[in-house]
This record gives structure tokens, sequence and C-alpha cells, in this order.
């Protein structure tokens, strides 16, 4: 089936550029930390996508393996970044990042 | 027709992203990063890739979102607790964001415009990728399922109430 | 695809719309009719024979019921909610093998909409969208009682999802393929699944109690604590979609457990009744879609015996049994089926 003669590579690596972009806005623009943490998600699938259609292109399935390395460790980051949001929200009432500077110097 | 549903996945992913960074409402950019992400799978069921592609519904879509979702109703953030960068803030972080966008774009310049053509449409099967997960990166499939329940312990240690402090 | 298997495909998509909400609409009345039994009562038996004709009463009566959308509600989401309970609900059923293959003029079809080779997954990935419906409807009404039901309902599915894999897991070990139709077929030659897979069965049954909401997992909507849980603001047929697509989605997941674990359209000695017979191929493919639907209502029946038999469990109770009894339990399932697999030199 090479249905996808017509799409441009290109076209793949423009989205997911695109993509990516607007999760970097994302990181920048929003204060809410659970929003920049689903920016930085979206960042990670614009990334795989690229992967994805490499993968493809080349006929080599090992980047489609890595897209499932790159799930894994997604879900290991939400899970742990969730829980550290909980407890920065039950100690201060707010997971707005600039209140976050505790640490600065 | 393959590349009219390449486009339109493209345009609506591209929208709904932009959605999630620039509605005011979390619970919104959410179900807006739900659609992307949607988008997304589409896309990979045009590369054939039909595993990854419900492999990625049932992990974004059906538990990290969820999770999201959870935190974001738990801890009642609404619109009006939302809080703003000032205007000239966001307006450095847009111009900075596209720059680097330019800069992707500008690199694909030199780049000869050839077409996406699928050497070998069985990739993304199922017993395929199953075949190279397990042989050649069995390894770091052994050393993920750590990281995963290193995680979990993790998660499970962060959201116990400290005992000692209680007391 | 060539235009008689579209044809065909077409009038399948559509009985199948049709047969989901016929069942679904008789569940109401047979959920009341055997809750009365278990209660020693009558039922509704005012409508018709034995008040055969309550769930069209119903139904008139959810729609001609006053609609009402809280004024401090979100609206376009709060009409969102229940459209994605019911298509979420829908979207299960294209994958199930309903039969074995018709003969029409010269053509054959298989009675099953549509077959993917990563079935099972997509079944999977389909229930774990079905909170989402829960979760927006709940969010939207702008109420205490439904977000806290909208909270557990994503809680409780998102830790039971898990279990279900584990168990969907070792069934494809012992099954080794993820296409329905074959899960199917294989089991009308050999054993049924269950009997590889009994502590897998279980651990499925359960987990669809739980995936389902319904009791004794029906916390999201537990009357006496949260008033109605997730749909507390609802009213006039956006309720009723809620409720229809609990009652659907019940359907499907006996459909989708008879298949896995029960034989599917298959039933034992199968071959030697149908040449005794003398059936036809479509004689016998229809004789194994009604024995198919006897075992799911069945199992709608075995959903509502529960529901009225067994107490609510408390949320911590389920939280518990969910991580830490289900959960070990089906990993320990999946060691044993590897190992019994290698012992009798099934994989090498």
């Amino acid at each position: 089936m090479n249905a996808l003669q017509s799409v441009p590579l290109n076209h793949y690596i423009l989205l997911s550029a695109m993509l990516f972009a607007i999760g970097v806005i994302g990181v920048l623009v929003r204060r809410n930390a659970i929003i920049i943490f689903m920016c930085i998600e979206l960042m990670l699938n614009a990334v795989n996508l690229l992967m994805v259609a490499f993968s493809a292109h080349h006929g080599d399935g090992s980047g489609q393996v890595f897209v499932f390395f790159i799930m894994a460790v997604a879900a290991a980051e939400v899970a742990v970044g969730l829980a550290i949001l909980i407890m920065i929200h039950r100690n201060s009432k707010t997971t707005d990042i600039d209140f976050l500077n505790k640490l600065k110097f | 027709m393959t590349q009219y549903a390449f486009y339109f996945l493209a345009f609506v992913s591209i929208l709904c992203a932009l959605m999630v960074v620039f509605s005011k409402n979390p619970i919104h950019s959410v179900l807006y990063l739900v659609l992307t992400f949607f988008s997304i799978a589409g896309q990979y069921l045009l590369l054939n890739a039909q595993f990854l592609a419900v492999v990625h519904i049932v992990v974004y879509s059906g538990a990290i979102m969820v999770l999201f979702l959870f935190v974001l109703m738990l801890l009642n953030l609404n619109t009006e607790a939302e809080p703003q960068k000032s205007t000239w803030l966001k307006f450095a972080a847009v111009i900075s964001g596209g720059l680097l966008l330019i800069t992707f774009v500008a690199s694909l310049k030199g780049s000869e415009n050839m077409a996406l053509v699928q050497k070998n449409p069985e990739i993304g099967l199922t017993a395929n990728l199953g075949k190279i997960l397990f042989n050649e990166f069995a390894l770091p499939f052994e050393i993920s399922s750590i990281l995963l329940l290193s995680a979990m312990v993790g998660a499970v240690m962060l959201s116990q109430k400290e005992k000692e402090a209680k007391q | 695809m060539e235009t008689p298997v579209l044809i065909f495909k077409c009038v399948l998509v559509v009985a199948l719309f049709i047969v989901s909400l016929l069942v679904a609409m008789y569940s109401t009345y047979a959920e009341r009719k055997v809750a009365a039994f278990l209660q020693d009562r009558l039922g509704p038996n005012r409508a018709g024979v034995f008040g055969l004709l309550q769930p069209l009463a119903d139904g008139v009566k959810m729609f001609m019921k006053e609609e009402i959308i809280p004024n401090v509600s979100n609206k376009t989401l709060f009409i969102l909610g229940p459209c994605l309970a019911m298509i979420t609900a829908l979207m299960a059923g294209v994958l199930i093998p309903w039969g074995g293959n018709l003969e029409i003029a010269g053509h054959v079809f298989a009675l099953q909409i549509t077959d993917l080779n990563i079935g099972i997954l997509y079944i999977f990935g389909v229930t774990s969208l079905g909170v989402y419906g829960i979760m927006i409807g709940g969010w939207a009404s702008n109420n205490k009682y439904s977000l806290f039901g909208a909270i557990r309902a994503s809680a409780q599915m998102v830790s039971y999802e898990i279990a279900m894999g584990l168990a969907i897991i070792a069934l494809i070990m012992t099954t080794g393929t993820m296409s329905l139709s074959e899960i199917a077929h294989q089991q009308g030659s050999g054993y049924a699944n269950i009997v590889y897979q009994p502590l897998g069965f279980l651990i499925f049954l359960i987990c669809v109690f739980a995936e389902l909401n319904r009791a004794p997992f029906d916390m999201p909507e537990s009357e006496s604590e949260l008033v109605g849980g997730y749909h507390t603001e609802y009213s006039s047929m956006k309720l009723g979609f809620y409720l229809f697509a609990e009652y659907i989605n019940m359907f499907i997941s006996s459909a989708v457990l008879v298949t896995f674990y029960l034989g599917g359209y298959n039933f034992p000695f199968q071959a030697e009744l149908n040449s005794m017979l003398g059936l036809s191929t479509n004689a016998a493919t229809l004789l194994g879609t009604g024995v198919f639907f006897l075992k799911i209502f069945f199992f709608i029946f075995f959903f509502m015996w529960v529901r009225w038999t067994l107490p609510r469990f408390r949320y911590d109770q389920l939280m518990k049994l969910g991580w830490q009894s289900l959960i070990p339990i089906s990993i320990l399932n999946v060691l044993i089926t590897g190992l019994v697999m290698w012992f009798t030199g099934k994989i090498n």
C-alpha cells in the first residue's frame, strides 16, 4: 500500500516543527504548571510523529519502537510530575510557577 | 484521497494545539489536547502504524489525559483563578517561539523535496514491531519497566501525607 | 471493496445500531422485572401485556420532559457529555463477530462489520475513552455531587483498566492473535478460552463491572451519597442518553466477554448437531448467532442479579481491591500462563 506517495516528507517535518513550536510557545506563555506540563506532552508528540514518519519512510521499525519508549517515559513523567504538583498545591494552594520561586537565588 | 486526509488532520492538530495554549480554561485546554492526540493517531494510521495508533490512544487519551483532567478537577482550578503573564512577556514568548519555528523551517531549505514512500508497509504491524522490540531492544525494554515501577513508587511516596509533620 | 459487500456492511451497521438500542430499551424493562422478582414484587405490568410496552412509555416520557440546562453550567460541554457517552458506547460493537459466514446469492459474507488485526487493543482503547462522557458531563454541570461522581468515575476506570489489560495480555498469550474473529473461530475447534484462562476470566468479569459503573461498583452514581452522581443535573433525553449508554455498554461488554472467553457464536457439539439436523451453512450461522445472543442475555441477567444482590463497596475498598488484589493476581496470571505455555512446549 503505497498510498502516501503524494505527501512529501517535508510536510511531515513541517507539521511536527509547528507542533513543537506551539508547545514551546505554550511553555513560555502560560503560568499554570499543569498547562506547561501538557505543552511538554505536545512537544513529545511532535517528535513521536516525526519518528513514525521517518520510520515509515526508511522501512525500519526501530523508529516506531523508540516511540514506545518515549510513551513509557512520558507516562512515568506524568505520574511523578502530577504527584509533585498535587503536593505543591497542598502546601501553597497554587500551581502558578511564578510563585514557586523559593529555590531562586 | 490520503493526502487530503493528511492535510485535514494536520490542520485539525495545529488548530487544536493553538487552542490548548490560548484557551483560558484549563479543562478546555485538556479537551483540545485530547483532540490533538486523536488527529496525531490519525496520522499514525495514515502511515500504516496501526499498533502505534491504538497504543497512542490507549496511553495518551485513555490514561494520561484522564489523569490531567482528574488532577484539574481535584484541584478545582477555574478560569478566575488562572494567573496570566503580562502582555509584553506573552508577546516576547510568541516571537521567540516563532523564531524557533523559522530556524526549523530554514534548516529544511536545502533539502530535496522527496515524497514519502513506504518501503516496507508491513513494518507497523504488531508481529513485526514485537520482533524488533524483543530482539534488538530487549534490554531497554526491561529497563523501561524498572523506570515505570520506580515512577509508580515515587508517585505513591510523594502523594502520601507526611506522618512526622503531623505529630 | 465491491458493491455487494459494501451494501451488506451498511445493512449490518444499521442492524447493529437498531439491535443495540432495542436490547438497551428492553434491558431497562428487564432490570425492573429482575429487581421486582428478587424483591418479591410484581414490577411494571400496566403498559401492555406483562408491561412489555413500558420501555416505549418511558421513552416517550423522556422526550416529553422539560429540558433543563443549569445557568451556571458550561453549556457546550454539558451537551457534549451525553453525546460522548453514547458514541463511545456504540463504537466497540463494530468489531464483534456476531456469527459465522452467510451465503447470499453466491457471495460469502462474514457477520462482522470489520475485522482489525489489532481488534482487542481497539476495544481496550474504546473502553478507556468511555470515561470522558462521564467526566465532561460531571464537570460541566458545575455541581459538587456531579464533580465527585466524575472524579470517582475517572479514578475507578483508570485503576481497573490496568488489571483488565493484564488479563487481556494473558488471553493474547494463549490465543496468539488480537483479531476477534480469529479468537471466536479458534474456540469453535477447541475448548472455549475460559478453560485455559479461568483466573483471567474472573479478573476480566470483575473489571467489566467496574468499567460499567455497575453495582457493586456504582460509586460514580451512588444515590445514597451523591444524590445522582455525575448525572444529578441532567434531565429529559440527556439523562436518557446516559442511562441508554450504560445499558448499551452492558450489552457490548457482555458480547466482548462471551467472544473472549466463552466461545462467541460457537457452542458445544455444534458440528455434530448441524450434521444431525442437516442444516445448511446459513441456518447453522443463524443458529450460532442465536446462541451468541442467549449467552449475552445470560450475562446481562447476571449483571442485574449481582446489582440487586450485593451491597455497594466503599470507595477505599474499591481502590484496595483494584490495586492490591486484582493487579497482583493478574500479574500472577500472566506469569502462570507463560510458565504453563513454556512447560507444555507451546513456546521455547
